[in-house]
């Protein structure tokens, strides 16, 4: 089984050389700490900044500088600042490679729900709903169960959808899973995770 | 004709009354107009709609204005960061429609751009596209979504000149030039009036004609979440 950082570390090896990508709060972030050595990416934060640096040090800290999960963070020699209209009209548009997000529940159709509990939780959902629709690819990185041992990983989603139809790749704390027409797809398995522990995790259809 | 006013009270005079719409730039506790904000707070204006991206944190920021029971409505995409914005939510007090923030951001451009509506993906097939108009382009499924006109913007730069031309400072630029362009009268709270003819043109992020008051004030600029790295040894 993969622990967060082994699961941000595998999630940054979709990463390739050149690509504008934007990270999700949470585990997504602990991304950023595992670009492989030769991939050059340039994040975008949803607020208005691309090429987000790391965070500040102490004493450095910018009330002007944070990013979408509102941390105090840094620029880079590349970094470019711009409105939210802006930041959205490159999300909308197409212009972002690959969003890495959180999810509470995906389905086995690529549908995504990270945004709100009925009756419980109601946060909203950000730029979530326009970085699913507006990017290139969305990979969801979760835990594959909840903490009462239930499968996250789900035939139909049970909370309200953030979108539909809109995730590729799901990596979990078990293994690897890309969504197909007639279900998932097994692409890799946690260390020490065989494919039949994946299985019994998984609600969703598994195709092979 | 002068747009600098000596107090963000003289700013807002004239321009508020109860059941009012207000759009507000800031992303969480950064680029918010505070000194507006604690400026309505002080006029209790009532049965407030205010479209912001965030809706403060209690005690500070919007939160402010939520606290004193102005706000009827809110329209964000995200106020997680809010016990009193919850409890009031919960409990019926308050109004709350979920905007996602691409789209918040593009209602208020579209609106202050004389646009009224525009077609998006974001939200197909969710309960934000629920009794929206849905239309096919190019095998697509797009919804429709409405351009705010606000009665009043308020927003926060960094630094002004006498015309109104705004200069914003890092990610504090966010929400502040939407919402200032889809107000009917925009009020801007700025760190620094510069002399006229000292802001270079080509460096202007929001040109006067959008800006129709400025006041120069002292900002506290809360820090969120303050995160930081250890310097090695």
């Amino acid at each position: 089984m993969w622990d967060r950082n082994q699961m941000a570390a595998r999630a940054a090896k979709e990463l390739r050389d050149g690509m504008y990508v934007n990270l999700g709060i949470g585990i997504p972030t602990l991304v950023a700490n595992y670009i492989p050595e030769g991939v050059n990416v340039t994040l975008q934060s949803e607020n208005g900044m691309l090429g987000m640096g790391p965070f500040p040090y102490e004493g450095e800290e910018d009330p002007d500088l944070i990013n979408a999960g509102k941390q105090t963070i840094t620029q880079l020699p590349q970094t470019a600042y711009f409105d939210s209209a802006q930041s959205f009209a490159m999300i909308r548009g197409g212009k972002i490679a690959m969003a890495i997000l959180g999810a509470m529940e995906v389905s086995e159709k690529g549908d995504l729900a990270n945004w709100m509990i009925p009756g419980k939780l109601v946060k909203g959902m950000g730029g979530a709903m326009d970085l699913v629709a507006g990017v290139g690819r969305v990979v969801v990185v979760m835990d594959h169960t909840s903490k009462y041992g239930e499968s996250k990983v789900l035939r139909d989603c049970t909370l309200p959808l953030t979108g539909k139809a809109v995730v590729d790749r799901i990596i979990t704390n078990l293994g690897v899973l890309d969504v197909g027409h007639k279900g998932l797809h097994i692409v890799e398995l946690a260390d020490g995770v065989t494919e039949a522990d994946l299985r019994a995790a998984t609600e969703a259809t598994i195709v092979d | 004709m002068n747009k600098v006013y000596p107090s963000a009270a003289a700013a807002l005079e004239g321009v508020l009354f109860d059941g009012m719409t207000i759009a507000s730039g800031g992303f969480g506790l950064c680029g918010i107009p505070e000194l507006l904000i604690a400026a309505i707070r002080a006029a209790g204006t009532k049965g407030l709609t205010v479209a912001s991206n965030n809706a403060g944190v209690d005690g500070f920021g919007l939160g402010v204005l939520l606290e004193s029971r102005q706000v009827k409505k809110m329209i964000s995409s995200y106020v997680g960061e809010n016990a009193e914005f919850m409890r009031q939510y919960l409990s019926g007090e308050l109004e709350l429609e979920f905007n996602p923030q691409g789209t918040l951001a593009e209602r208020m451009r579209a609106g202050g751009a004389g646009i009224p509506g525009f077609y998006t993906r974001t939200g197909v097939g969710t309960v934000i596209a629920e009794g929206k108009e849905h239309k096919d382009f190019d095998g697509q499924t797009y919804i429709l979504e409405r351009g705010i006109v606000a009665d009043l913007s308020i927003v926060k730069a960094w630094k002004a000149d006498p015309s109104g031309n705004l200069v914003f400072r890092k990610t504090a630029r966010n929400f502040n030039p939407p919402a200032a362009t889809c107000g009917r009268i925009c009020v801007a709270e700025v760190e620094e009036i510069v002399p006229l003819g000292s802001l270079d043109p080509d460096h202007i992020h929001l040109p006067g004609i959008y800006v129709h008051r400025i006041v120069q004030g002292e900002h506290e600029k809360r820090i969120e979440q303050r995160t930081v790295r250890k310097r090695e040894a």
